[in-house]
């Protein structure tokens, strides 16, 4: 059971891997920002479990500011990638706009926050 | 009017050329002609003018109170909310954010800044300078009573567009005619109900439609808006927890009904993001959305849907169903277990408060009653009554089962959340009298829904009679086909007239619903609370402006640091009004506090005069109804005083002040009764006075006995003002005999 667990395991990664490689370089850069948020996140929480959280409004406004914009990038990688149907007459120019848009709002509050 | 055919146009377009060429009036019929305009126009003209009218109506419907007593601020709680707006017109934003009161809950003094919920006041306070620029010098006071009926008007405007997103905009419009004189909503946004409700429902229908265009477009743009939406939301009201429980629950019934999508990935993702960042601005809020177990809810939907998408693309990425569903047994337990685990710790090791008793009570009605005699004594707080239902909704009851199933002959993502809104705040609105407001859209757009649909088979049906002999007669069929024409025309007239009835039912229907809203509005929900009305004997109207004369006797004849004690129903009025230091008030937030307040008006006048030195105060006021007849006065209120006071202090006990369980103030009463500081301080001479022709004298009319001590003396206390109609009484506390 252990070993076709780990045989399974292994062959689900390895096709992921072979169909990662042909998704388009613009897609491939989302998801290299989005690891590079949530890993930056990953290590505010292992910050804050060191050093404890007292200034929890600080914590709180730098972690969801990488959760939030990793997760707005997740929302341009969708409404970009050509292969979603549902979104395929909407312009990728407008779609970074709103990106651009939200970010901002994103990182206003969070600037008024950390205070 | 868009049902003639085209044929029909080019038919009298000729006859107006004929007719040009025939007489000399061409000019005439030429301008005619350009005035009349397209169908698209003309529908557009036509619901422009009905939105016109429904927002003018909305408005003008909520101002019964203005015209038959004054521009004033009703009740008790909106006196708070317009001290607070006058502070921030007066002294500006900074001292607002920060103020610190020391006139509420003296010694303890209040946090304003920090504790209340600053969107009604900034939303007034911003509309008053905007009027100001303007070189308007309206007074804040006419800004705020008129505040309501502004945003009541607004959300028929919010209603429509609701209404035209999940089904049409025929629909939209009798969401917005219904919505703008529905009693449920009126009762709390009359003009000088200047309360919270007056913008949290407008935030709320804008949240709800600004996610649903999100959820049916899968714009960010939109989903930010709603994210704006919810962080108004949050500023107006505590009851946007509805929200933030509401929308992840609908997120997972579209999860569960196999309805996820990438749009609703974005919008659901965006908003909450964005709106719980954007919520955790306002100080009293905090951090509850991480902290708190009512908004664990949304945060376990959140989690839920990265889950999902990664799923998703995985299992697009993979193309191998064996592989996927390995791989998706895997994810499924350990994101179940993961979860379960952080929930399990965090609610065990109490970081993760369960949920207030505000709001569990909504759970578990029997709660409050209970535990926590405080909630449970707001009549707000109360159950609801079916004949409270009829009032307030009237057909819209029998209209709202109808939409449903509409609703559910057409499912949508738009039209599970509008069913899903309906049900559970229908749910709370039967738990919970102030609820019947949340309920009040949802019922509106579903009943809109209902009538809509029905009037639009019904008059389609009207049409297709005028449609069938035109084609019948310039086709010229065949002996069989023109046979079936001819049945059909004559089952036609029946359908007809049938159609014809209903239609009429269902505006006579309509009409009468628009008659109940009126006379509800002007007879129920339109008095403004502190100034009273009565008929007189020959039928002229009485006013009674005793609750005014008594705050301005306040202002006018105390020293400036006097405190004042009285039951916290009033306390807003007095510091808003009287400008007095207080004891307690309409905050309740110290439960001590106002138990002890409750402790020295139940006890003896000896215990209760220690209690009133400890609090250093000064003055104390009761209000009596027994000359009047007016039956929310403190007496009728004093067993709730008891028990809060014997929830804290277990020398209070609430038998003693009952007579085989039943309260008396007249002879039978018990001792304790006749002798504690409440009773002592309302009817205070009142035994030498002749209430009602041929009673005896001490003839409380509200109680309908004779009461029990007329002989009453004070020692500590003396009498310094009882109003003209005796129902505010304020007494003042005498200093210490000096020790000989």
């Amino acid at each position: 059971m252990a070993r076709s667990t780990s045989k399974d395991a292994q062959d689900l990664f390895h096709s992921l891997r072979s169909a990662y490689v042909s998704t388009p370089t613009n897609l491939k850069i989302i998801d290299l920002y989005v690891f590079f948020a949530v890993f930056t996140a990953l290590i505010q929480v292992a910050y804050m479990a060191l050093v404890g959280s007292f200034p929890f409004n600080s914590f709180l406004s730098g972690v969801l500011s990488c959760i939030g914009t990793a997760v707005l990038a997740v929302c341009l990688r969708i409404q970009v990638n050509k292969e979603n149907k549902e979104f395929k007459d909407l312009a990728p120019e407008r779609a970074f706009a709103d990106f651009v848009l939200c970010n901002l709002v994103l990182h206003l509050v969070i600037i008024n926050f950390l205070g | 009017m868009g049902g003639k055919p085209e044929p029909g146009n080019v038919s009298s377009k000729s006859e107006s050329m004929a007719a040009k060429k025939a007489s000399p009036d061409l000019l005439n019929s030429l301008s005619f002609k350009s005035l009349k305009l397209k169908t698209k126009q003309q529908e557009l003209l036509l619901r422009v003018s009905i939105l016109g009218l429904v927002y003018v109506l909305a408005f003008i419907a909520r101002l019964f109170s203005v015209l038959r007593y004054e521009s004033m601020i009703h009740e008790f709680d909106p006196y708070f909310n317009y001290r607070t707006t006058l502070f921030l017109t007066e002294k500006g934003f900074y001292e607002f954010w920060n103020w610190f009161d020391s006139e509420s809950w003296y010694p303890l003094g209040r946090i304003i800044g920090g504790t209340l919920y600053p969107g009604l006041m900034v939303t007034a306070a911003l509309i008053y300078w905007t009027l100001r620029f303007l070189r308007f010098f309206v007074h804040i006071r006419e800004v705020c009573v008129l505040t309501a009926p502004f945003f009541a008007s607004n959300t028929t405007v919010v209603a429509y567009f609701f209404g035209k997103e999940i089904w049409d905009t025929g629909a939209g419009l009798v969401a917005a005619a219904l919505i703008a004189i529905c009693p449920g909503y009126i009762s709390r946004s009359v003009a000088g109900s200047y309360d919270n409700e007056a913008v949290a429902i407008f935030a709320l229908l804008l949240t709800f439609y600004l996610f649903v265009k999100a959820v049916n477009t899968g714009s960010l743009s939109w989903a930010l808006g709603s994210a704006f939406g919810y962080f108004y939301m949050v500023s107006a009201w505590g009851g946007y927890v509805f929200i933030i429980n509401l929308i992840p629950l609908y997120v997972l019934v579209l999860l569960i009904t196999g309805r996820y999508s990438m749009r609703l990935y974005i919008a659901y993702n965006c908003m909450y993001i964005l709106g719980m960042l954007l919520a955790m601005q306002i100080r009293f809020v905090g951090f509850q959305h991480v902290q708190s177990g009512e908004h664990m809810g949304a945060m376990g939907v959140f989690l839920l849907m990265q889950v999902f998408y990664f799923l998703d693309w995985v299992k697009y990425q993979l193309n191998d169903t064996k592989l996927f569903q390995t791989f998706l047994r895997i994810t499924v337990t350990s994101a179940i277990l993961v979860g379960g685990v952080a929930l399990g710790v965090g609610t065990a090791s109490g970081y993760i408060s369960p949920w207030t008793g505000r709001f569990y009570s909504l759970l578990d009605p029997t709660y409050a009653k209970d535990h926590i005699p405080i909630i449970a004594s707001v009549s707000e707080h109360q159950p609801t009554a079916w004949s409270s239902f009829m009032f307030d909704y009237h057909i819209l009851l029998f209209l709202f089962p109808a939409g449903l199933y509409f609703c559910f002959k057409r499912l949508s993502d738009a039209t599970i959340f509008i069913v899903m809104y309906g049900l559970t705040s229908l749910y709370f609105a039967g738990v919970m009298v102030r609820l019947i407001l949340v309920a009040t859209p949802a019922v509106c757009l579903i009943s809109a829904i209902a009538v809509s649909a029905t009037v639009k088979n019904l008059t389609s049906l009207l049409r297709t009679k005028q449609k069938a002999p035109q084609s019948g007669s310039t086709k010229g069929l065949g002996s069989s086909k023109a046979s079936s024409k001819v049945l059909l025309d004559q089952s036609q007239p029946v359908q007809k007239n049938g159609a014809m009835a209903l239609l009429l039912g269902v505006f006579y229907l309509l009409s009468r619903y628009a008659i109940h809203c009126t006379w509800v509005t002007s007879e129920a929900y339109s008095s403004p609370s502190i100034v009273l009305a009565a008929r007189g004997a020959h039928g002229n109207r009485i006013i009674f402006d005793d609750y005014r004369e008594a705050y301005y006797w306040l202002r006018q004849n105390t020293p400036t640091d006097a405190k004042v004690m009285s039951w916290w129903d009033y306390g807003y009025q007095i510091t808003a009004m009287g400008n007095r230091t207080v004891i307690v008030d309409n905050n309740t937030w110290n439960n001590t506090h106002i138990a002890t307040v409750g402790r020295a008006m139940s006890s003896y006048e000896d215990e209760a005069y220690d209690i009133m030195r400890s609090l250093d105060v000064n003055y104390v006021l009761v209000v009596f109804g027994g000359v009047t007849g007016y039956s929310s006065d403190d007496i009728n209120k004093f067993l709730w005083m008891v028990r809060i006071g014997g929830g804290v202090f277990p020398v209070i006990k609430e038998p003693e002040y009952l007579v085989n369980g039943e309260f008396r103030v007249d002879k039978g009463a018990s001792p304790k009764m006749l002798n504690c500081l409440m009773y002592k301080l309302c009817y205070y001479r009142f035994g030498e006075l002749v209430t009602e022709y041929g009673k005896p004298s001490g003839y409380d009319r509200a109680r309908g006995v004779e009461i029990g001590n007329k002989d009453i003396k004070l020692e500590h206390l003396e009498e310094a003002y009882t109003t003209s109609n005796w129902i505010v009484r304020i007494y003042r506390v005498k200093p210490p005999t000096n020790r000989l």
